[in-house]
């Protein structure tokens, strides 16, 4: 973690340069794809399906911070129990440390899951209310085949390092600790494997304000202790913008816009991107909103729109939303910050499309 | 607010003593002897099965000797402290024994019940999908009878005794047994928790000897010991109907029934294996929802 992330922890504005690019991204996921099939009928057949996520790629650099934003819905929650193989994807290569997962030559599902782990949203329903909670930390080394008194040792040793005391926390039941408590013990979980990465599926939305600040500092001070990498799953903008490197803006099962998060955060490139930063209330009163960015509910996974999901709802929408759907469009020349609209795809059809300047800042104003 | 709470203990300000948690059973038990009714249930029912255990050490008579010239003699009579029946049978030594027998014929059911029943509904609930269907709908089809005309069924088709009243009642106890160890284990299984396991790397197995097991034999438990007067009263039922054991056999349900026609000539006497039946059946009861509310701990 460079110095300037330290300086922002109190002013969540990120000024850092994206974390420093290695050959070789930690994940890899390409055309990521989950339908759930709608049963119905006498003989449940598969009458429909639910497209959660749908040929959904990016990377995830070590050692940054990735967070993911979008609407309940939208298969942020989806993507992480994909790539944690909690549920099987219907398509998609998952490239973890340079090794397809699954496959004979690459990574078994179980190495996976010692390298990669997941904090849970629920802190409650995520521990065993039975297992006192160093037991509960211990549970996966001892899956894995450490020696039980080893286990417990390393768990002692992450509950200090997640700031509870040991002796006095150790043999406690969940029932008997706080939520903020509680998603220690979990975070603590997370690392008893000693995982390269972690996946936090919105894992401080049901905290208190403060004890959020506490937690999100904690796993700050944690990926710098252990060189983690995080994929950070939220529907809260602004604690995304102050943990995250980088942001990957999901709709309706699809990546609209992944970019720095300084940059995507000031000139949103899709106007999804952009309805939803300004959904955001403004700390100054001059500034309120008079009309809302953003109105209805996102149309249902099941059928969702032709072409571009989002034009339903979109300000831009022309025909050619309609009729096909746009790809992940570099706005940077080096492919950091990508977008998935008509727009700013150059002869696409779109009355905006020609110049790709005025597509960006027109999205910005309007 | 845990970092004032750490600091807090870390100066001192609260004793280390009275944060210190005790297990859950620990507390369960903890409760459990807090609540009078229940200690007054559990000390009945001990002194029940203590004296039916020690029925040949207790008895002042042959349960199955009878003495035709002091028949129905009435409570208090000399040397038949509780009275004699229709045969002339010393009434205290037939109790003490028919203990034996209706406590056999109550629990080991429930027990066998629960064994079947707790490890179908788990299964049914873990696995889920077509495996729950098929054994919840088997489940269904003994819901459909009465469960008591049901047991009256199974002992009338297989006939009397000992072992058959067993299996009768066994039978029309694994349904609700299952029933409700898949709903806990449907609930529990959809837990974070279980999904937590997987992602640690855990197997099927360890998942459900470590996190399921100890959030579902609970609920199954405190259901299974509601059953147990159940049991009691339905092979009482059974005795009474002819069903069950055979006479001479002491056991409540039938002395109750043989009884019967001498309830104008010796009305105490012929009461007292009914009254029996009530209190063991009630204490089980009490102790079950003192069970229930102690092992209730808000999590």
């Amino acid at each position: 973690m460079s110095d300037c992330r330290k300086n922002i922890r109190r002013e969540p504005v990120t000024t850092c340069p994206p974390a420093p690019t290695e050959s070789q991204p930690l994940l890899s996921v390409k055309g990521l794809r989950k339908y759930f099939p709608v049963k119905g009928g006498l003989l449940k057949r598969q009458i429909a399906a639910i497209q959660a996520v749908d040929d959904v790629s990016f990377e995830v650099r070590r050692g940054e911070v990735l967070g993911i934003v979008g609407e309940s819905g939208c298969g942020k929650s989806t993507t992480a129990r994909l790539l944690m193989r909690l549920i099987e994807p219907d398509a998609g290569q998952v490239i973890f440390d340079g090794k397809e997962v699954g496959m004979r030559d690459g990574m078994t599902v179980t190495d996976l899951r010692r390298h990669a782990q997941m904090v849970f949203q629920d802190s409650y329903s995520s521990l065993n209310p039975r297992l006192p909670v160093e037991d509960t930390i211990a549970f996966g080394p001892v899956v894995h085949g450490t020696a039980r008194s080893k286990a417990k040792e390393r768990a002692r040793y992450l509950l200090n390092e997640v700031g509870l005391d040991p002796s006095r926390f150790g043999r406690r039941y969940p029932h008997e600790l706080s939520g903020g408590q509680r998603q220690r013990i979990n975070i603590a979980r997370a690392l008893a494997l000693q995982p390269q990465m972690v996946f936090l599926d919105e894992a401080v939305s049901a905290l208190d304000k403060s004890v959020e600040a506490q937690v999100l500092n904690l796993l700050l001070d944690l990926r710098e202790e252990f060189n983690l990498t995080y994929v950070f799953i939220s529907h809260d903008l602004n604690v995304v913008q102050y943990i995250s490197d980088r942001v990957l803006v999901m709709y309706l099962g699809k990546v609209v816009e992944v970019g720095p998060i300084g940059d995507v955060y000031k000139e949103p490139a899709h106007p999804y991107t952009h309805a939803l930063l300004s959904s955001r209330p403004s700390m100054d009163p001059e500034d309120r909103k008079k009309e809302s960015p953003l109105s209805g509910d996102p149309p249902t996974p099941i059928n969702p729109p032709s072409g571009c999901r989002f034009r339903t709802r979109c300000a831009f929408a022309e025909d050619v939303c309609a009729r096909a759907v746009p790809a992940l469009t570099p706005i940077r020349a080096d492919g950091s910050w990508l977008a998935a609209c008509h727009m700013i795809i150059p002869g696409s059809g779109h009355s905006r499309a020609a110049a790709i300047n005025e597509a960006t800042t027109g999205g910005t104003n309007g | 607010m845990s970092a004032d709470s750490v600091a807090a203990a870390q100066a001192g300000e609260i004793p280390i003593g009275q944060l210190r948690s005790r297990g859950y059973w620990r507390s369960v038990w903890v409760r459990l002897r807090r609540d009078k009714v229940s200690v007054a249930c559990a000390a009945v029912l001990i002194l029940i099965a203590l004296s039916a255990i020690f029925a040949p050490l207790l008895s002042p008579h042959d349960p199955y000797q009878g003495n035709v010239v002091k028949r129905l003699a009435p409570i208090g009579t000399a040397g038949y402290l509780l009275g004699t029946d229709e045969l002339g049978r010393d009434m205290l030594s037939r109790l003490l024994y028919g203990g034996r027998v209706s406590l056999f014929i109550g629990l080991f059911p429930v027990f066998c019940a629960l064994i079947v029943g707790g490890t179908a509904g788990i299964a049914a609930g873990f696995i889920g999908g077509r495996t729950n269907m098929a054994i919840m709908r088997l489940m269904d089809v003994f819901y459909a009878f009465p469960s008591i005309l049901l047991a009256i069924a199974i002992s009338g088709a297989l006939g009397g005794g000992f072992s058959n009243v067993i299996l009768a009642l066994a039978l029309i106890l694994v349904p609700p047994i299952t029933r409700v160890a898949e709903s806990v284990t449907t609930q529990v299984r959809s837990y974070d928790f279980v999904e937590a396991a997987r992602a640690s790397g855990a197997g099927t197995w360890t998942i459900i000897r470590v996190h399921v097991l100890s959030n579902v034999l609970g609920p199954i438990f405190i259901y299974t010991t509601s059953l147990i007067s159940f049991s009691i009263i339905v092979a009482s039922g059974l005795s009474f109907l002819g069903l069950g054991v055979t006479p001479p056999t002491a056991d409540w349900g039938l002395m109750l029934s043989t009884l019967r026609q001498a309830i104008w000539i010796n009305p105490y006497a012929a009461a007292l294996p009914g009254l029996m039946i009530f209190v063991t059946s009630l204490s089980f009861n009490l102790l079950s929802d003192g069970l229930r509310s102690a092992m209730d701990v808000r999590l």
